[in-house]
């Protein structure tokens, strides 16, 4: 009876994992519905017209760049370009567009079309430009000094300065082309008429409400496994996981912290988790008193409890920051040991630094939680508590938004929270930004000013050569982090919750929502 | 009455002015910038001069008030800054969301709030009266936020009865011509759709009403009352009429005039409502189109809606004093 009961326990595993392995390698199907609920609606559907998130999640879906992200990561693949070259100075990219490939409104994708897409948004004389509609175009494009046509499917681009980064923002959303017959039909009303090469057409939107897509029959690369892909919008976290939860939806944005076991206690619901590119820090304004002072600077990274903010105040939703570059970009120096908390040392720095009785200063910050801090201003009040402690008077002051961000980028804070998302995954989109001096004014908000620093920011947009370039970028880390122009915070998980029968669904770094090869277990 | 009415609707166009300009001023006053809150993290200081300059928000408040009014009269409210679409769309689109939910509010509060006023008066003291004046003083209390997430906790999630959130399913299939999604799906006969929308607006119709059917309970309470120790009550009772008739001729007449302006005026704090109702109930209404608009500071489309909703709540006061020379005929325009 026991052998009979042993036999019968192994042809049970047996057959449960090979019903498991079935049930995960299972065959995708083709068809259904997936409904993605959002947070906010999209503001405009034209790839160049935008900088939200939310209109960049349907953007992906409706339109290709000439090269994209590989799945999961930021390297690059080729999409409407089969292959390119850049010359050895650096300043001119040849493309070779991929041939038969045609927009949703039927027409012909060639150089024409790269062409006029570009030059629509940088030449203000084009008869297609727009006024205050590209938000984006200064950083994605304007290394561009011209753009041309070669024959009809070889474009070539020539760039101002060599800048190295250049394909990955050819990668990013605001990049991807669009049909340029769709422009010249619809003119300033192009941005709710998305017509590009991608995987999903558009069919309709309805503002605040949903925006509808159905699949792309001769998609170049494959038809998509849906056949229709909606965007809905439920502004409430609650209601959001709730209809999530009913099953109405498959998968949402916007978890709040205390609802993350309930998702994993939910044997429907699946969490994705992945790191997001992205930093929450305080700057400190390098020029002003005491922050002038290294030791200072210092002392402020030693005083926080980083680990305890992220585990306890962030729910887990977030990881200690040890320098500028979150931990999955490439370049990043893992042997930098950053400031673990260290409230004594601390306290000597702040001796040294003629501070022992502490000191007093501003602390400002913003009300709402922002996609690199999911407390809003409570995160203010923990910092000026752990401050305390080592006797560093934090006075907190709270501003709106908009005029926040315009005094932060004036100067005209002491110490401010900001953060970043990364626009094409590049280091130098977090390190060029944040510590070149001739970024003051705008994104270099600690008014950190280095010449060692801005030569060899300059040097590593100039080399085209990745392993020279890492070998810069980790020596700008050991700097930055050395000066400490910020405290350094955290870094933001991605967190998607889905529905168990959504399969295939990856998390890319850019944190843009890609349902090309997502099917549905129906 | 024509007269009336139409001296009134002219007295709409300096209303309208003086409101454009209160409007005008004051989100201009607010602090923050559209061009950085569109720009947020990202942006050096040229792309936002030049944003400020293409768009116009760089010139002097009273040249752009101007050119705000002078397109105005053209019949053109203008574009939003953050979307570009046509400001007179995005209220297109909303506006019949919110009219829905807040007429079919509106009834539910008076059918109610005026039952339970009438009942607790007759019934004085009684349980009856202090439980539904209990009740009241909840609804007045409850924060309409909340009330939604409870109602929408039990009888969407818990129960199943209704569904979460939406203005009809997000699989439904309804041919949109007036918005108003009532409207269309009776006129396509698409009563799917039509069982749809209905079953979406309960939740969000119960959560607005709570404020407004307690004050019309209490409202109706206390003037039914007044009316009950009027002479020509006790006339009425003596001559021997059944109080069926008593009731339903005399009192309800009477003491509904007050009644009748707490309702219109209550419209006003319907539209307040709504903007936590849709938030709450994910509808695409004009309270939501706001909200994202101050926040935004998106002052095509603050300036666009606060107009529509001024002109909808003079119509509705319109309404309501044309109602007052039905109720009680001493009442005359001229």
């Amino acid at each position: 009876m026991r052998r009979f009961l042993t036999v019968l326990l192994v042809v049970t595993l047996v057959l449960g994992t090979a019903g498991l392995v079935l049930a995960q390698d299972g065959d995708p199907e083709y068809g259904g519905t997936l409904i993605y609920a959002q947070g906010a609606d999209a503001d405009a559907l034209d790839p160049h017209m935008t900088t939200l998130g939310n209109s960049a999640d349907v953007i992906v879906n409706v339109f290709d760049g000439l090269v994209r992200f590989k799945p999961g990561t930021t390297e690059i693949e080729p999409a409407l370009a089969t292959d390119w070259e850049v010359s050895d100075d650096g300043l001119e990219y040849v493309f070779h567009l991929r041939k038969g490939v045609k927009f949703h409104d039927g027409t012909p994708f060639n150089a024409e079309a790269v062409v006029f897409d570009i030059e629509r948004q940088l030449n203000s004389d084009h008869p297609y430009y727009l006024e205050g509609a590209y938000p984006y175009a200064g950083f994605s494009l304007g290394m561009i000094e011209k753009v041309e046509a070669v024959d009809e499917y070889t474009v070539k681009f020539t760039l101002e300065n060599p800048y190295a980064p250049f394909l990955k923002n050819l990668a990013m959303f605001a990049t991807m082309i669009a049909s340029p017959e769709a422009v010249k039909k619809y003119g300033e009303d192009i941005f709710k008429h998305p017509v590009g090469t991608g995987p999903f057409k558009f069919v309709e939107w309805v503002r605040d409400d949903h925006i509808t897509l159905e699949a792309n029959e001769d998609y170049w690369d494959g038809r998509p496994y849906l056949d229709e892909l909606i965007f809905t919008v439920i502004p409430n976290n609650q209601t959001r996981l709730l209809e999530l939860e009913e099953g109405n939806i498959h998968v949402m944005e916007g978890l709040n912290p205390t609802d993350v076991e309930r998702v994993i206690e939910n044997d429907n619901l699946d969490l994705l988790e992945a790191p997001g590119l992205n930093i929450g820090y305080i700057a400190l304004h390098n020029e002003k008193k005491p922050f002038d002072n290294k030791m200072v600077r210092k002392a402020m990274n030693y005083a926080i409890n980083k680990e305890e903010i992220c585990k306890y105040l962030m729910g887990g939703q977030a990881t200690p920051a040890k320098g500028p570059l979150p931990p999955t970009i490439w370049a990043y120096d893992d042997s930098l040991e950053g400031y673990p908390y260290n409230p004594e040392k601390a306290k000597t720095l702040l001796k040294g630094a003629g501070y022992g009785d502490g000191f007093e200063f501003t602390l400002r910050t913003y009300s709402a939680p922002r996609a690199y801090n999911p407390v809003g201003s409570r995160l203010a009040t923990a910092v000026q508590q752990y401050l305390s402690e080592v006797g560093i008077k934090a006075n907190i002051e709270q501003l709106e938004w908009g005029t926040y961000i315009e005094e932060g980028k004036a100067g005209k804070h002491t110490a401010a929270f900001f953060g970043w998302i990364a626009d094409n995954g590049d280091p130098d989109n977090f390190l060029n930004v944040f510590f070149n001096s001739a970024n003051q004014g705008s994104t270099n908000r600690a008014f950190y000013s280095n010449p060692k620093v801005d030569k060899l920011l300059k040097q590593a947009q100039q080399i085209t050569d990745e392993d020279k370039r890492e070998r810069i970028y980790k020596e700008v880390q050991g700097i930055i982090v050395d000066d400490a122009p910020f405290v350094f915070l955290n870094h933001m998980k991605m967190q998607i919750p889905i529905r168990s029968n959504v399969k295939n669904y990856v998390l890319y770094p850019t944190n843009n929502k890609y349902f090309h090869k997502v099917w549905l277990d129906q | 009455m024509l007269n009336y009415i139409l001296r009134r609707l002219l007295f709409l166009i300096p209303l309208l002015l003086a409101i454009s300009i209160v409007v005008f001023f004051m989100i201009h006053l607010i602090p923050g910038d559209p061009v950085q809150i569109m720009l947020g993290d990202k942006g050096t200081a040229e792309d936002a001069a030049r944003l400020r300059t293409e768009l116009g928000l760089d010139k002097p408040l009273h040249v752009q008030y101007f050119k705000f009014l002078s397109n105005l009269l053209k019949g053109d409210l203008g574009r939003s800054i953050r979307n570009r679409n046509p400001v007179i769309n995005e209220i297109g689109t909303s506006f019949p969301a919110t009219i829905e939910l807040t007429i079919l509010s509106m009834i539910v509060a008076s059918v109610i709030g005026v039952i339970a006023g009438i009942i607790s008066a007759i019934k004085q003291y009684s349980l009856i009266d202090n439980v539904t004046m209990v009740a009241a003083l909840l609804g007045i209390s409850m924060p309409v936020f909340w009330v939604g997430m409870m109602l929408m906790l039990i009888f969407a999630s818990r129960l199943g009865w209704l569904p979460i959130s939406g203005r009809i399913s997000r699989m439904a299939d309804l041919n949109v011509i007036t918005n108003f999604y009532i409207i269309d799906s009776i006129i396509t006969s698409n009563w799917a759709a039509f069982k749809s929308t209905i079953s979406h607006l309960i939740l969000p119709a119960l959560t607005l009403a709570t404020i407004p059917v307690a004050m019309i309970a209490r409202m109706t309470r206390s003037t039914t009352l007044e009316v009950l120790n009027q002479d020509y009550i006790r006339t009425a009772r003596a001559k021997g009429l059944p109080e069926k008739i008593v009731i339903t001729k005399h009192v309800l007449k009477n003491s509904l005039i007050p009644v009748v302006t707490i309702i219109g005026l209550q419209f006003g704090s319907f539209l307040g409502g709504a903007v936590l109702t849709e938030t709450v109930f994910a509808r695409a209404g004009v309270g939501r189109l706001l909200i994202n608009g101050i926040l935004g500071r998106d002052f095509p489309v603050i300036q666009g809606a606060v107009l529509f909703i001024a002109t909808f709540f003079v119509f509705i006061n319109l309404i309501v004093d044309l109602l007052y020379s039905y109720l009680d005929p001493r009442i005359h325009y001229s």
